[in-house]
């Protein structure tokens, strides 16, 4: 018998004896003959545990490892430092082989642990309300597209071309199925162009989507956006980097309605793009049209508080078609991760984190526009990531820092050809004054 | 330990003290330049958000309480129907926390993650072979989001074609409710068909709804009721004779494994939810994966990029011009594509069978052992799952959710309820192939003793559970005046 199966030949026969049957075989005959597989699966072997392991180790050992190579890649997915004590309690099973907390007798430790996850969000965002995470950032942003339209019963919205362009690959995709127009608005010295906004904006938007800081790095007028989106009716949407919010208003301060966002950077190993998780903030007045699972304080029969999954009357298993979203599991042990990650960090770590990358990055971008051949593309404010123009093209100035163990920054000549040779560099925590200076010395001595 | 876990416990912020830290970090090691020079003084902050100011053993207290308010998998018997909660090997955990799979950056150049790409690439072709399937995206992140991509690429297939006007999905009505929520994400109308009286898809209702404004007909099979629709060949051919595609909800798909194959069934799309069928842990909630198959006219209007093999390397390939475009980041929940992986490596082609006869044949047991104590709506053999209709003798006023609530007093988790929805007080039980006959045996002899409360004394088993953290949480008033986020206490 195979690997995890717990019966015996022995039972397999009395159970069948007992249910009336003769062979395994005979559980199958509801299933019509032409239908049945006449042979095995055409797979690889099976392999014993320790084969397994060698294989897989041999396959990681494949991969170039950001713990033997310095980081200095962002474009949406950061290597910020992970503190040992997060996967010490993620692995407990109580929390990551159980279900969604449908039984909130037997689920509290999930649900209380959401309830801080949602506090926490709001205190970040400045927002009043959260929901229990989305599958990730980009997702996040095209269902509060959605909400918008639905809020507005209008059915075009306006995204930012400074906007992650993956995000912006998905909100098309949703958009498109529910016959949405999507607009992009361009930019100007790296942040979005207001005047263009200005222009484009009409009584019909339902939205504008922006993200802060950009995808850039750099920081949006958040405050005057939301103004322009307001005096139209048209929701104000921000995508925002958590990290950035230890230092940075918050966007519930400056006029937003819905803020959503990536939240790898809190806790989450970058693990070649996921699973990350998408957060997803709004204001009181849009809670009963929100997408996906939320959690509520309530009490029990004996009066004890307690907390439940609530709001349900919005979600597919209730609603069917007439659902706010069809999200079911969401990521839930990445907002326990990150639960963990902002209560380690509290609020004096958190502030600590984005003062380490905001002075970081902007010492990495003084020594390299230091540099002949490279000049900043933007002069407008950053926060831990930045754009400078390269004398040679940046995937070949990369293949040259590989060979010194760096990860080089993000080419725009693919997503941004209009910006040629665009180098985008972050710079987190993590990197050291020793690794920032070996990078500048490596870049300044190629030709 | 039983009475502590019965005191309220504290929010994490109600344990926080100003000025206690549990983090370190290393001092600024660059020169540091004053922060109003380097951001505008209106974009600062000027309350930091409250967040917990707790120690690291504060921390770990914490969240090992809450764990310990929790039931998870290895704690107990999770009979939950239509979730697939079997063991989750603790093999693929240690294996998924290599280096070189956490710590790989997705826009890291081609030649630098070859191993991840490796994987996915293999992993596609796996699949595809389990389902009959001529290529798989791994890119959704849920099964729901693996419906939602399924049913874009039949939209964009239809589209190119110059059939847009075909713009309904028939879904029966024992379906989950995500279908027809993903439908209607995708810009789909839809159109409901009754079930028969064997629980399979009415076919005078089918062929009577169908038009040239189908684009598709959704379906489970097994089906919700966890019976196998037999007439699977004769509903294929009306939906194909329509000009619709057929699309199978694999969802739990552990009953068919090197049995028979949605393809040869004549299904043109398959999703997978790799967090039932394939063994990765469910995480309270997600992450989970929902990779979508197709048959090859529908493989260029995969979501992009796909893992290609070319010369020798593996690349990333996004030049797809009739893609549906992107349903999320990057590429998918890579760290759980190497779970299922490393699974299936477990398993083999034979590991496979015996995990679907293993999953039926426990299912079975349950509905055999389980009919003189519930109404079985439909008599006759199951596949990985059962379903009842409440209690076989005089319930007493007793309905199914307190008999899930009593289960809980005896150390359970308790059976899905209430689903599916056309089925009079369901009950719907999985036991999965993990899960040992002593196991069912003691889950039987409680059911029946709990049938005996309710003989003798209902009101127990009306009033349970009496035994955990919380009991019957009030719901209608938590919907009512929602509160979901703590407050500081106004002094």
């Amino acid at each position: 018998m195979s690997r995890y199966i717990a019966n015996t030949v022995n039972q397999q026969n009395k159970m069948l004896q007992e249910i009336g049957l003769n062979t395994l075989e005979d559980l199958f005959i509801d299933i019509p003959k032409e239908v049945r597989l006449k042979q095995n699966l055409e797979l690889p072997k099976a392999l014993a545990e320790m084969e397994l392991v060698d294989h897989l180790k041999s396959l990681s050992r494949k991969n170039w490892s950001l713990e033997e190579n310095a980081c200095f890649l962002g474009a949406g997915v950061y290597d910020h430092f992970i503190p040992s004590v997060i996967d010490t309690l993620i692995s407990r099973q109580e929390f990551y082989t159980a279900y969604t907390p449908y039984q909130p007798e037997i689920s509290q430790g999930t649900l209380q642990a959401i309830f801080e996850f949602q506090t926490m969000m709001c205190e970040l965002t400045g927002m009043d309300v959260a929901n229990a995470s989305m599958y990730d950032g980009a997702s996040a942003l095209a269902e509060a597209m959605l909400m918008a339209c639905q809020a507005t019963k209008r059915q075009e919205i306006l995204v930012a071309r400074t906007v992650h362009p993956e995000s912006r690959e998905v909100i098309r995709t949703y958009a498109a199925a529910r016959g949405i127009t999507m607009r992009e608005i361009g930019y100007s010295n790296g942040s979005l162009d207001l005047k263009e906004l200005e222009s484009h904006i009409t009584s019909t938007t339902a939205a504008i989507l922006v993200q802060n800081p950009n995808f850039f790095g750099t920081i949006e007028s958040l405050r005057e956006i939301g103004e322009m989106a307001h005096s139209n009716k048209a929701l104000f949407i921000v995508s925002a980097d958590p990290i950035s919010l230890g230092i940075l208003k918050s966007p519930g301060e400056l006029g937003a309605d819905i803020v959503v966002g990536e939240g790898q950077s809190l806790g989450n190993p970058l693990s070649f793009g996921g699973p990350h998780l998408g957060f997803f903030c709004a204001t009181q007045k849009l809670l009963r049209k929100m997408p996906g699972r939320i959690v509520g304080e309530t009490k029990d029969k004996n009066g004890k508080r307690c907390f439940t999954l609530t709001i349900q009357a919005r979600e597919q298993h209730i609603r069917r078609e007439k659902a706010t979203s069809n999200i079911c599991s969401n990521h839930a042990l990445n907002a326990l991760t990150a639960t963990i990650y902002l209560t380690i960090l509290g609020k004096q770590g958190l502030q600590e984190v984005a003062y380490l990358c905001l002075q970081k990055a902007h010492y990495t971008l003084k020594q390299i526009e230091s540099l002949k051949g490279f000049s900043p593309l933007f002069t407008a404010p950053f926060f831990k990531e930045f754009v400078v123009t390269t004398p040679i093209s940046p995937e070949e100035l990369n293949r040259k820092l590989l060979a010194a163990k760096i990860i080089g920054g993000y080419s725009l000549n693919k997503t941004y050809p209009e910006l040629k040779n665009g180098w985008m560099i972050a710079v987190t925590e993590k990197r050291t004054k020793e690794e920032i200076d070996s990078l500048v010395q490596r870049v300044g001595g190629i030709r | 330990m039983r009475e502590t876990m019965m005191k309220e416990t504290s929010l994490i912020f109600e344990t926080s003290q100003p000025g206690r830290q549990g983090y370190s970090l290393p001092p600024c090691d660059v020169p540091e330049i004053d922060l109003k020079q380097l951001l505008p003084e209106d974009y600062l902050r000027q309350t930091p958000p409250a967040l917990p100011e707790v120690s690291e053993l504060d921390t770990v207290r914490h969240f090992t309480r809450l764990s310990q308010l929790n039931y998870g998998l290895d704690s107990g018997f999770y009979p939950l129907g239509s979730c697939t909660m079997k063991y989750n090997p603790k093999v693929n955990e240690v294996i998924s926390r290599f280096d070189g799979f956490l710590s790989i950056h997705p826009y890291q150049p081609e030649e630098t993650v070859q191993g991840c790409l490796e994987i996915m690439f293999r992993l596609d072709k796996i699949l595809s072979e389990i389902t009959g399937m001529d290529r798989f995206s791994l890119q959704p992140a849920a099964g729901a989001h693996g419906e939602l991509t399924g049913l874009l690429a039949i939209k964009a297939y239809h589209t190119h074609r110059g059939e847009s006007k075909r713009t309904k999905i028939v879904i029966p009505d024992s379906a989950h409710g995500t279908n027809p929520a993903s439908a209607s994400m995708a810009g789909f109308d839809v159109v409901q068909v009754k079930s028969n009286s064997r629980g399979g898809v009415d076919l005078t209702s089918l062929r009577e709804v169908m038009s040239d404004e189908i684009a598709g007909l959704m379906l489970t099979n097994p089906n919700t009721l966890g019976l196998f629709d037999e007439n699977i060949k004769e509903i294929a051919e009306i939906i194909h004779k329509a000009g619709g595609l057929l699309y199978y909800d694999g969802a739990n798909a552990n009953a068919i494994l090197g049995i028979t194959r949605p393809g040869d069934m004549g299904f043109d799309v398959v999703h997978l939810n790799l967090h039932k069928t394939f063994g990765t842990p469910h995480g309270g909630g997600g992450p989970g994966s929902g990779p979508v198959g197709v048959k090859k006219d529908l493989i260029p209007f995969l979501p992009k990029p796909l893992v290609e093999l070319r010369n020798g390397q593996y690349v990333l390939d996004d030049d797809l011009p009739l893609s549906l475009g992107k349903v999320r980041s990057f590429y998918g929940n890579f760290n759980v594509l190497i779970k299922a992986y490393s699974y299936l490596l477990s398993l083999g082609a034979e590991g496979l069978r015996e995990i679907s006869e293993n999953a039926v044949l426990n299912a079975n047991y349950l509905l055999h052992k389980l009919k003189k104590l519930f109404l079985l709506p439909y008599d006759r053999l199951c596949m990985h799952e059962c379903v009842f209709s409440g209690l076989n003798h005089h319930d007493q006023g007793v309905a199914v959710l307190d008999i899930a609530k009593r289960l809980l007093d005896y150390g359970y988790h308790p059976p899905t309820i209430y689903f599916p929805l056309i089925v009079h007080e369901a009950l719907m039980m999985e036991p999965t192939e993990t899960e040992s006959k002593e196991t069912l045996d003691e889950f039987i002899e409680t059911l029946y003793s709990i049938g005996e409360e309710i003989k003798n004394n209902p009101e127990l088993v009306r009033t349970a559970p009496h035994t955990t953290p919380a009991q019957r949480p009030d719901e209608v008033g938590a919907a009512r005046n929602p509160v979901v986020r703590w407050k500081p206490k106004i002094r």
